[in-house]
């Protein structure tokens, strides 16, 4: 088969069926439960510094939601 | 010793310039080697004045790199400025010929300036918007200094080095002819060295993030630089005819080169003009109206949709062509489906100022912001409806995609740009708040008033010389001439360019209004310490 032919099937099937599982799959990963409490926190790391960057010892505001869980 | 080495890269690319200069085969190539002479012939001076200075090592990772997004917005406004100028002088000189003056053919007739004008408006106005945002918001969502040290003002002043080096080659006549990516091979290849440049301080800056999560307008920004460099480098694979002149030779033909340099094209509007503003209404839309994105959820859905369909739809801009039927219905398909997460990612935006919606009374630049989302689903609903077959069949050609474009261009990626300069300056310059905000108000309506005028202007001619073009009498002849429908379309090429006079006016007073702040506007109460000027 050219490669034309042979690239243009690949496409179709199995590259396709890929590209619609991984979305799938993203999808399903964002609804997971427990999601809405993480987006939650992530949506506010705009407000959070503004100013100057994080100092070195700085803990990441989600390690610590988890140390105090 | 690194300074030496400095300086013996620069005085090298000085003396080849130069000898490139001396042997060169057109104009445009002569005028393009002496400024790059010029420009490493600067940058040799100056390392050399600075060469044995002791250096002072300060730790700088305790605040941000703000001087680079400083100079951004600065080219930002400038280029805008200028991109919105030459875009009213050729809407001018399509309505009144004369303007293509006879003194001036060759290099400032509308078909040496209309490229002028797209890559103004495209690449150093909205390129420098994205990446001083983009340098700004990633910072800032990572809590970390960019990555690089220096590395991001070589991408600032590399990039400046690709508008000039673009515009006037194609004022004396240099170009590969491919929409949206005239520029020649070595402005080609130095553009990707920038761009590269530009990935590894974006992703070192993510790299050492100290937030564990990437905030979702920093996925979009990287999509964009990432598929930025992809469509860059395939689309122009071109061979130089020669080391020493400006022409080179593409390296697909035919039916491929047309598929590519659309490929290229519509994600060059997927990706520049669409991802890359989405990370900017990301965060400046939640930062002005003060409240985190309506449904962070919905933004992940949204990236993940946006990048794996755009991709697809590049054939929509060659139907009935030599492509093969099934890869125009593939496009035709996915710019349909495309409709959907566009207007996923519209109501996400718009949403966010639910609960506060008295701020479109009060504050100008979430209006501005609004109405910038609103012309995005606005060109995202056109968009999939002209990419059908049988309404491109009437739109192509027309000035339909004119009025379609621009709607996009003013409304969606003008109006979210002003925005966030709005946001930015007072921000880092450290000024209190904006000299005037009244005068955002004549920015923000003389802007509307022009986008709806332009856009309104161009449907009405675009349908009208779709339904000439087409128009055949009982004996099945052309009814009407070409120069007939030239004619017809006088008065709204008129209004066209005064809708562009409006925003262009509305731009010069922002930059007035911008000015008067660095200026005069009180500066922020030290409540965080001043940030030192770099
Ligand atoms: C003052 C504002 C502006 C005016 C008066 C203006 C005017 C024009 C004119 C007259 C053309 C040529 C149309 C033709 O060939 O028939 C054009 C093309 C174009 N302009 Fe603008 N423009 C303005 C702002 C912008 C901005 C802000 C952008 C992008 C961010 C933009 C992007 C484009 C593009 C992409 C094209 C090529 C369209 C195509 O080939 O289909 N313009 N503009
Ligand atoms: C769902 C989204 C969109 C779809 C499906 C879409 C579809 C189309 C179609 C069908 C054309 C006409 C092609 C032709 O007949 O030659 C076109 C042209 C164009 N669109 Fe869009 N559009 C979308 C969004 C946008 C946005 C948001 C912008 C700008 C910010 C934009 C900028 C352009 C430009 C610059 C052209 C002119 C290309 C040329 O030079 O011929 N589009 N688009």
């Amino acid at each position: 088969m050219e490669t034309y032919s042979l690239l243009r099937e690949f496409a179709d099937s199995w590259m396709l069926l890929a590209l619609f599982l991984f979305f799938i799959g993203v999808v399903l990963f964002v609804m997971r439960p427990g999601s809405s409490k993480t987006y939650r926190d992530v949506a506010d790391i705009p407000f959070r510094h503004e100013d100057k960057p994080a100092a070195a010892g700085d803990i990441p505001a989600r390690a610590r939601d988890a140390k105090e869980a | 010793m690194l300074n030496y080495i400095k300086l013996i890269v620069l005085g090298l690319i000085t003396l080849f310039a130069l000898i490139a200069a001396n042997f060169a085969r057109d104009l445009a190539y002569l005028v393009n080697a002496l400024i790059v002479a010029a420009a490493a012939g600067g940058v040799f001076l100056w390392v050399l004045r600075g060469i044995d200075e002791p250096v002072v090592k300060r730790d700088l990772s305790g605040e941000y790199m703000d001087g680079v997004v400083r100079a951004g917005v600065i080219a930002t406004a400038g280029w805008g400025v200028v991109g919105f100028l030459v875009g009213v002088i050729i809407a001018f000189q399509l309505a009144f010929p004369v303007l293509n003056f006879e003194w001036a053919q060759g290099y400032l007739n509308f078909g040496r300036l209309r490229p002028l004008h797209t890559s103004a408006v495209i690449f150093a106005f909205g390129g420098n918007a994205l990446i001083a945002t983009s340098f700004y918001v990633v910072q800032r969502t990572s809590a970390a200094r960019l990555w690089g040290g220096n590395l991001a003002w070589f991408v600032f002043w590399g990039y400046q080095l690709v508008i000039v080096l673009a515009a006037t080659g194609y004022l004396l006549g240099a170009t590969q002819s491919k929409e949206y990516a005239e520029p020649e091979w070595y402005v080609d290849w130095w553009l990707t060295i920038v761009w590269l440049a530009y990935l590894a301080v974006f992703m070192g800056t993510l790299v050492k993030r100290k937030e564990p999560h990437i905030y979702v307008a920093n996925w979009f920004y990287l999509s964009f630089i990432i598929t930025v460099a992809m469509l860059h480098v395939v689309n122009n694979l071109s061979i130089p005819v020669s080391l020493l002149g400006s022409k080179s030779v593409q390296v697909f033909s035919g039916v491929q080169d047309a598929m590519v340099q659309w490929w290229y094209g519509h994600n060059a509007v997927g990706f520049f003009l669409t991802a890359g503003f989405l990370g900017m209404m990301y965060y400046f839309v939640p930062k002005q109206a003060e409240r985190p994105v309506f449904s962070y959820k919905l933004s992940i859905i949204h990236f993940w949709a946006l990048i794996f369909i755009y991709i697809w739809a590049g054939p929509h801009h060659l139907h009935y062509t030599a492509l093969p039927d099934w890869a125009s219905t593939l496009g035709m398909v996915f710019s349909i489906v495309l409709w959907m997460p566009s207007w996923g990612g519209m109501i996400n935006g718009l949403m966010t100022l639910s609960g506060a919606w008295d701020k479109l009374r009060t504050d100008p630049i979430i209006r501005m912001m609004v109405i910038s989302v609103g012309f995005y689903g606005m060109s995202t609903f056109e968009g999939p409806m002209m990419s059908i077959r049988a309404v491109n069949s009437l739109s192509h050609y027309t000035d339909w995609t004119i009025g379609h474009v621009h709607s996009g261009a003013l409304g969606w990626n003008g109006m979210i740009t002003f925005g966030a300069l709005y946001f930015l300056v007072p921000k880092l310059w450290n000024r209190e708040r904006l000299y005037s905000l009244s005068l955002v108000s004549w920015h923000f309506w003389l802007a509307t008033i022009g986008i709806i005028l332009y856009a309104a202007a161009m449907w009405v001619t675009g349908i009208m010389e779709g339904l000439m073009w087409r128009e055949v009498d009982a004996n099945g002849f052309l009814v009407n001439s070409f120069a007939d429908t030239v004619a017809a379309k006088f008065p709204m090429y008129v209004v066209r360019g005064l809708g562009g006079v409006m925003f262009l006016t509305g731009a010069i007073i922002m930059c007035y209004n911008l000015w008067m702040t660095v200026k005069s506007a009180p500066a922020v109460k030290s409540a965080h310490a001043a940030v030192p000027a770099e």
